[in-house]
């Protein structure tokens, strides 16, 4: 319903008692209405896939405008599974962006992985749930669902596999990914720290000499601390990112959850 | 009170930049020439700003006090409380500002809206009315400066965004006001402005009381920024206090910081040379002499120049 | 940024038509006297005007009161010299770094385009790749860095937050500011 209504987003500043008042803006002319389907309800998530292990992490703060709706809207569910708590599950899928499509879209991606299973016996590997949900996505092409998701679990390999879509299901296997409002401060700090980029050996000579980092799978504590150091950064410098932060890590042992509090200014 | 002088004008620890205007030009298609002396606001980019805006350059977004100003009077005296968070967009643009500027020693002003504009403008009032003040002979009344702060912001018809609340004590009482852009003022015991203003005035509708103590007083403005602080996004960081008193004048900068970032889990510290470097220029002050007459004072002694300075 | 006894500030070298790059080689930090630094982003030839104006304002400070600016003064200039074109900015955020030579301590802060300042005890950021700035420096960021450590973290902050910017990169420039040396140095970033 919250689309339904005018409401002052960010980044048309705050709404004054003044600001509503007819200006210069209600030119002459036929009134236009119109319903928009979608609204933004901020927030981060990120991802980071390791040699054995992928880590998934969503702030939880819910935001409309200036205003917070929830503390807790978990961004982070677990794909398949048994019960209502999907146990057992191997894959998870972070959504931010309209949570509504976020929460209509996991339940769709949740249903197709389970009848996957019934139908034939087993459970879905990574990559092809991964290119299913691209299909959901591009499915809906011309009215999509307004989220970025990231996907990650393990391979047949064992290795650590994450996948980041844009809202129309065109998809990507990745290292790291950040997506949602403060994407863009969180993404170049993690092509600095975990692919090394812009690092060159300091004992390589100088200047056009230098050579370059080689990025290395990061053990799984490390990434822990950059992932809590990137929310940590990203909460500082950005409104809509807060409250707490939930962090899935899958393991070959099954998938583990978090929770940590992260300031709620 | 004829003859009666009040002591000194607190001398104040920050230089305050004013923008002396006369005559406001209202009518964008005045260009002065670029080499002007006239005091006051210069439009000769505003018709070039048009055209570029037209031809699709985005205008540049203003920093923004999306804030939480609250003030409360008590018995005794007046208080007034700001949050710390300055906005540009989503982003927090700077996590401790000032938004309480200072008027006169016993008059101070808390400000929402336009950054910039909350600034010079109680800079410009702050100018204007100590010079009255001199004039006068008299201490500053906050009528006064509720007065010449409405007509200088009617005169601008809103452009310039300044929503503050003004705060003193003068020889005839406490007194509490806000200001809007557009001119209009309020007189009330306890007001909220800005974007967390309704969180604050939750607090205030619900725990404000007849006559409360100073303490008291305090208290209750800093609860209530702290509601605009954690359910207003457009308010954060710290809660600043200013008390004002027929005596005194006390400004607690910082008075609760309930969100002090924790320490970082890692060590982001560099190995040198791990940035590639093709080319360096050291210039230092010997380098400089050859340009410039390069004087090197002793210790203690400060030259002429320095006694000048203005700003810590 | 700031270090321990120490200033940096830092700039990128392209100039751009939106998504065209006219040149490769466009410096946007100016100084004025030996140890106050000017960084300009936004609208080109703003860039050009505004610094060449303080240049001007600044040799007319130099001449009235035979003495270096400080850059608190010069901050303070710069402030109202914006904000007398309220109603016409320039289309500049300026950011300002420098060593106040009377007490030794380091300076910086930043402006939006109408001269509201910014004081920041860390760091300043300002341009198209804003955002991606404030992440990298709120990640890399210490206090109390030293000038060769300084140079590292505001090296990697500029570079990786440019690499994420369609409008930004092209190398950079780093000058790192103590109280009687200033070390510029050109950086190797990505030529795309």
């Amino acid at each position: 319903m919250a689309s339904l209504f005018q409401q002052s987003m960010p980044s048309t500043g705050p709404g004054y008692s003044f600001a509503s008042a007819p200006t210069h803006h209600s030119s002459s002319g036929p009134r236009q209405h119109a319903f928009y389907p979608y609204t933004d309800n901020g927030g981060s998530t990120l991802g980071i896939s390791g040699a054995t292990f992928t880590i998934l992490a969503g702030d939880t703060r819910s935001t409309s405008g200036y205003n917070i709706n929830s503390r807790y809207a978990p961004k982070l569910f677990r794909i398949g599974g048994d019960g209502p708590e999907n146990e057992g599950a191997r894959i998870v899928l972070s959504v931010v962006g309209f949570a509504a499509d976020g929460n209509a879209l996991k339940e769709r991606l949740d249903t197709m992985v389970k009848m996957y299973r019934y139908q034939h016996g087993k459970e879905i590997s990574v990559h092809a749930c991964a290119q299913r949900l691209s299909h959901i996505l591009y499915g809906k092409r011309f009215f999509p669902y307004y989220v970025t998701a990231i996907l990650g679990g393990l391979d047949d390999e064992g290795k650590g596999a994450l996948y980041s879509y844009d809202p129309v299901g065109s998809y990507e296997r990745e290292q790291c990914r950040a997506a949602g409002a403060a994407s863009s401060l969180i993404m170049p700090f993690l092509d600095n720290q975990v692919n090394l980029k812009n690092q060159y050996d300091p004992a390589s000579g100088e200047g056009l000499e230098k050579v370059m980092r080689v990025p290395e799978p990061l053990p799984q504590e490390t990434v822990e601390q950059l992932v809590r150091d990137a929310f940590t950064s990203a909460v500082e410098r950005h409104i809509e990112v807060g409250d707490g932060l939930q962090m899935m890590i899958i393991t070959k042992e099954g998938v583990q959850e978090t929770f940590t509090p992260l300031k709620k200014d | 009170m004829v003859g009666v002088r009040f002591k000194e004008v607190e001398k104040r620890d920050q230089a305050v930049i004013t923008t002396g205007h006369s005559t406001p030009h209202l009518t964008p298609p005045y260009t002065p020439p670029i080499t002007t002396t006239m005091p006051g606001f210069d439009f000769s980019n505003h018709n070039r700003n048009l055209a570029l805006h037209s031809r699709g350059v985005p205008l540049p977004k203003a920093t923004s006090t999306g804030t939480t100003i609250v003030g409360c009077l008590y018995d005794g005296g007046v208080v007034i409380a700001a949050d710390t968070r300055a906005t540009s967009g989503p982003i927090v643009a700077d996590k401790n500002c000032e938004k309480l500027h200072y008027i006169s020693p016993q008059i101070w002003c808390a400000g929402a809206g336009t950054a910039a504009d909350t600034e010079f403008t109680t800079a410009l009032i702050s100018s204007n009315l100590e010079l009255h003040a001199l004039s006068t002979g008299r201490k500053p009344r906050v009528v006064t400066v509720m007065t010449m702060l409405k007509q200088h912001l009617f005169r601008y018809q809103g452009h310039i965004g300044a929503y503050l609340v003004v705060a003193g004590c003068d020889p005839t009482g406490a007194h509490l006001f806000t200001v809007h852009a557009h001119g209009s003022t309020d007189k009330l015991p306890y007001v909220t402005m800005g974007s967390g203003s309704l969180a604050a005035m939750s607090v205030f509708e619900t725990q404000w009381k007849n006559s409360m103590t100073r303490d008291e007083a305090v208290a209750l403005c800093a609860q209530a920024i702290q509601a605009g602080i954690f359910n207003d996004l457009g308010s954060g960081s710290n809660v600043d206090v200013c008390v004002i008193t027929k005596e005194k004048t006390e400004l607690l900068r910082n008075y609760i910081t309930p969100n002090v970032r924790e320490q970082k889990m890692r060590n982001y510290k560099f190995a040198k040379g791990t940035t590639a470097v093709l080319d360096q220029k050291v210039i230092t002050k010997e380098e400089i002499s050859k340009y410039v007459t390069v004087q090197d004072i002793g210790d203690g002694e400060t030259g002429v120049g320095e006694k000048m300075e203005v700003d810590s | 940024m700031v270090g321990k006894d120490c200033v940096a500030i830092a700039c990128d070298l392209r100039l751009g038509l939106q998504a065209l790059t006219v040149s490769n080689n466009f410096p946007k930090i100016f100084s004025y006297g030996s140890q106050v630094h000017l960084g300009l982003t936004g609208l080109a030839t703003d860039v050009s005007s505004v610094s060449e104006l303080f240049r001007y304002k600044v040799n007319m400070y130099r001449l009235r009161e035979e003495r270096d600016i400080s850059p608190q003064t010069f901050a303070n200039l710069v402030s109202s010299s914006l904000y007398e074109r309220r109603f016409g900015p320039w289309f500049v955020s300026p950011v300002v770094a420098g060593i106040n030579q009377t007490d030794g301590k380091p300076f910086i802060c930043g402006f939006d385009s109408i001269g509201c300042i910014d004081f920041a005890k860390d760091f300043i950021v300002s341009g198209t790749a804003s955002d991606q700035l404030f992440g990298t420096c709120e990640g890399l960021w210490e206090p109390n860095l030293g000038p060769e450590d300084l140079f590292e973290t505001i090296s990697q902050a500029l570079l990786n937050a440019v690499d994420r910017d369609a409008l930004s990169g092209w190398g950079a420039h780093v000058y790192i500011i103590e109280k009687d040396k200033v070390t510029k140095r050109l950086l190797k970033g990505r030529q795309d």
